[in-house]
């Protein structure tokens, strides 16, 4: 964690730039036969974004069909049992279809309604924003298309089930390491060959502008009532906050109305998978450099020649070689600071959030407990902590069991 | 006159249209890919477009992203690439264009890959993830190393657009014919004459069109319209085709080359 002062950043709402720059990071880097849907892409969702009537169609959707507000909810025993800083959970895991992915579903499927555009298609890693993505499209009756790796299919057999049941078609990557990234790769594929009449929505705050922009506007509804909430509970401002981060989109839309509080720190935990060694991890932050992959400039995973490293993670949906540039902005300016967690101590907190709390997290927000738990210890009783719990764990019961030697 | 204005104009010259053929570098291997690209410069080919395999090529569909597989696992690297573009220099002088992803050029430094490139003898640099919007150190690494730049324009390229393409783009434009990724199709898009034209009324450039091209009687069609036509997974086809016994592949590249290549006479016929 970063100890430096931050720097004076540009009012948050200022970017990116009309290009989709986050200072270095962002920016339009796809082939030239996506560059007239992504600009119509953004033009139409500027317009939307300041259509009053948009956004009161949004909110209505996101309270009835999505269950939002969610609780922020005291883990009185987590807090017990570490011993030191107040722990909070935003509940996004108690959200329709399972996490926060749904608020950026929504958001995206009310878009593409608008553009008349009646295909979606999707990319999934854990299946949770293909679960989200299906879910809407069976609600405005757009057809529906996940890409999604072979590997991650068989991991998180669940969701392509729950997928199917909601009428989507699921299509298998057998490409490359057959996870998020070839799933990234083989939608935007699909996108190119048919980009007239189809709409892709991006479940992270990755890839070519508008994506990062838009995709962190609709899960910003996470962090305006966290500081609600907790203004509600603590009469104050929380003094830390976690989030897990893969692409990075619960942890933006969690920490973007506190950006301009110096007095909150905010922490991004990517996914230490094995450990620090090559392929064993997806910790961009550590042994990433600059690069650009899928459409934005942004820290990767790479060899010298640039070429994508393998990755590993437990958690399906951390296991990604680029983080979303925005965090990569933030860092910078240390206002955003990174850790990581490993497998393993994500096995442990897993079981014990689940047997302290009565709350099975997903092993992708496991992810922020294990260091929100760490942190916890560290601060003071009277300090606030907020870990944002971005999604539940049913859909990672049977890998659980699988690692944990249980038979069900 | 640079390599790649000299082919245009000889192909003019002759009325017919340049042959572009593309091949992934280091597929199946190295020394068998040597002797592919000789096999292509002494069986038509005017331009020899190199693709520089990629873990992630998301703008190619299944036969190049196999090829660029199978060289990776085969040992390419970067300095691999630039060694191949050396040993084809051994034996010709024919115009080599790099097709790439930003991601390769960018990685250890934009002007500095451009530079070794140029040492290599290489003379034009295509980058399918690079919009002119983002190409302005490419362009000017290109410029400082006097290598060419080459951009694509799409069906979905509005027209104001050909302009601002056209205006980053020294060595020649490459219409991508359909929208969709590389691979062979059954049919040439209809639209070609009309897109060409609408190319040419905001351009001087030569133009070049690929994608789906595969027959020579696709590319004697698209011959009679561009300055160039692009083959490309027709001729990686004749590489998978023969992995059991590689010692048929480049009997197999020469002579498809030296079919598909005399289409680009009979189209002006």
């Amino acid at each position: 964690m970063s100890s430096v002062a931050t720097t004076s950043s540009p009012d948050r709402l200022s970017l990116p730039d009309s290009g989709g720059h986050f200072g270095r990071y962002g920016g339009v880097f796809v082939p030239e036969t996506l560059m007239t849907a992504l600009s119509e892409l953004a033009a139409a969702y500027e317009v939307a974004r300041d259509d009053p009537k948009f956004q009161a169609e949004l909110r209505h959707h996101l309270k009835e069909f999505a269950g939002r507000p969610t609780e922020l909810y005291f883990a009185e025993r987590l807090t017990q049992h570490c011993g030191g800083a107040k722990i909070y959970l935003k509940r996004e895991d108690l959200l329709h279809t399972g996490a926060h992915k749904i608020n950026n579903a929504l958001g995206q499927a009310l878009l593409a309604r608008r553009m008349g555009k009646k295909r979606v298609i999707a990319e999934t890693g854990a299946g949770q924003h293909g679960v989200a993505t299906a879910a809407v499209c069976a609600k405005f009756g757009l057809d529906c298309t996940v890409y999604m790796g072979a590997v991650d299919m068989e991991r998180q057999a669940l969701n392509v089930f729950r997928m199917r049941l909601m009428g989507a078609k699921v299509i298998g990557v057998e490409a490359g390491q057959k996870t998020l990234k070839e799933a990234i790769n083989e939608a935007m594929r699909d996108w190119v060959t048919n980009v007239r009449g189809t709409h892709y929505i991006l479940g992270s705050a990755l890839g070519s502008h508008p994506y990062p922009m838009m995709v962190r506007d609709f899960h910003r509804v996470i962090g305006r009532e966290v500081r609600e909430q907790i203004l509600a509970r603590e009469g104050r401002l929380p003094d830390e906050m976690i989030a897990c981060v893969g692409g990075g989109s619960n942890a933006i839309g969690f920490f973007f109305e506190f950006l301009e509080e110096p007095g909150v720190r905010l922490i991004g935990v990517e996914a230490g998978g094995r450990g620090i060694k090559r392929g064993d991890h997806a910790a961009r932050f550590e042994g990433g450099k600059l690069g650009v992959l899928q459409g934005c400039k942004t820290y990767i995973l790479q060899d010298e020649d640039g070429q994508i490293e393998l990755t590993h993670s437990v958690s399906a949906g951390l296991d990604y070689a680029a983080i979303g540039p925005e965090h990569a902005f933030y860092r910078d300016r240390n206002r955003i600071s990174f850790a990581y967690a490993c497998d393993d101590e994500v096995m442990e907190a897993f079981q014990l959030c689940s047997r302290l709390e009565g709350i099975i997290p997903a092993l992708e927000s496991t992810h922020a407990l294990v260091h929100g738990f760490k942190r916890a210890k560290a601060m003071r009783k009277d300090e606030v902590l907020v870990i944002n719990l971005s999604g539940r764990g049913d859909k990672d019961v049977n890998q659980v069991a699988k690692i944990l030697g249980v038979k069900l | 006159m640079s390599r790649i204005q000299q082919a245009f104009a000889r192909a003019r010259a002759e009325n017919r249209a340049a042959f572009v053929a593309y091949v992934c570098a280091g597929d199946p291997d190295f020394e068998t890919s040597v002797e592919v690209c000789r096999a292509l410069l002494t069986n038509g080919v005017d331009i020899l477009e190199l693709g520089v395999p990629f873990s992630d090529p998301l703008a190619d569909g299944l036969t190049n992203q196999l090829a660029a597989q199978r060289a990776l696992e085969g040992g390419m690297t970067a300095a691999r690439v630039f060694e191949l573009v050396r040993r084809v220099r051994e034996f010709s002088q024919a115009p080599i264009v790099f097709y790439t992803y930003y991601n390769l050029v960018f990685a250890n430094g934009v002007d500095s890959y451009v530079r070794a490139a140029k040492a290599a003898g290489v003379d034009g640099i295509l980058t399918l993830d690079l919009p002119p919007e983002e190409a302005g150190e490419v362009s000017a690494a290109c410029r400082t190393h006097g290598v060419e730049t080459v951009f694509i324009i799409a069906p979905t390229t509005p027209d104001e657009r050909i302009a601002t393409i056209g205006a980053v783009t020294t060595g020649f434009l490459y219409y991508v014919s359909r929208e969709g990724v590389t691979g062979v199709r059954d049919q040439v898009a209809g639209n070609i004459p009309q897109a060409v034209a609408r190319i040419r009324a905001r351009t001087a450039l030569p133009m070049v069109v690929g994608f789906g091209i595969g027959t020579r009687a696709q590319v004697a069609e698209v011959a009679a319209h561009a300055d160039g036509v692009v083959v490309g997974s027709a001729l990686v086809n004749c590489v998978r085709d023969h992995l059991a016994d590689r010692a048929k592949i480049v009997p197999a590249i020469a002579a498809r080359a030296a079919d598909l290549s005399a289409g680009v006479k009979r189209g002006r016929a």
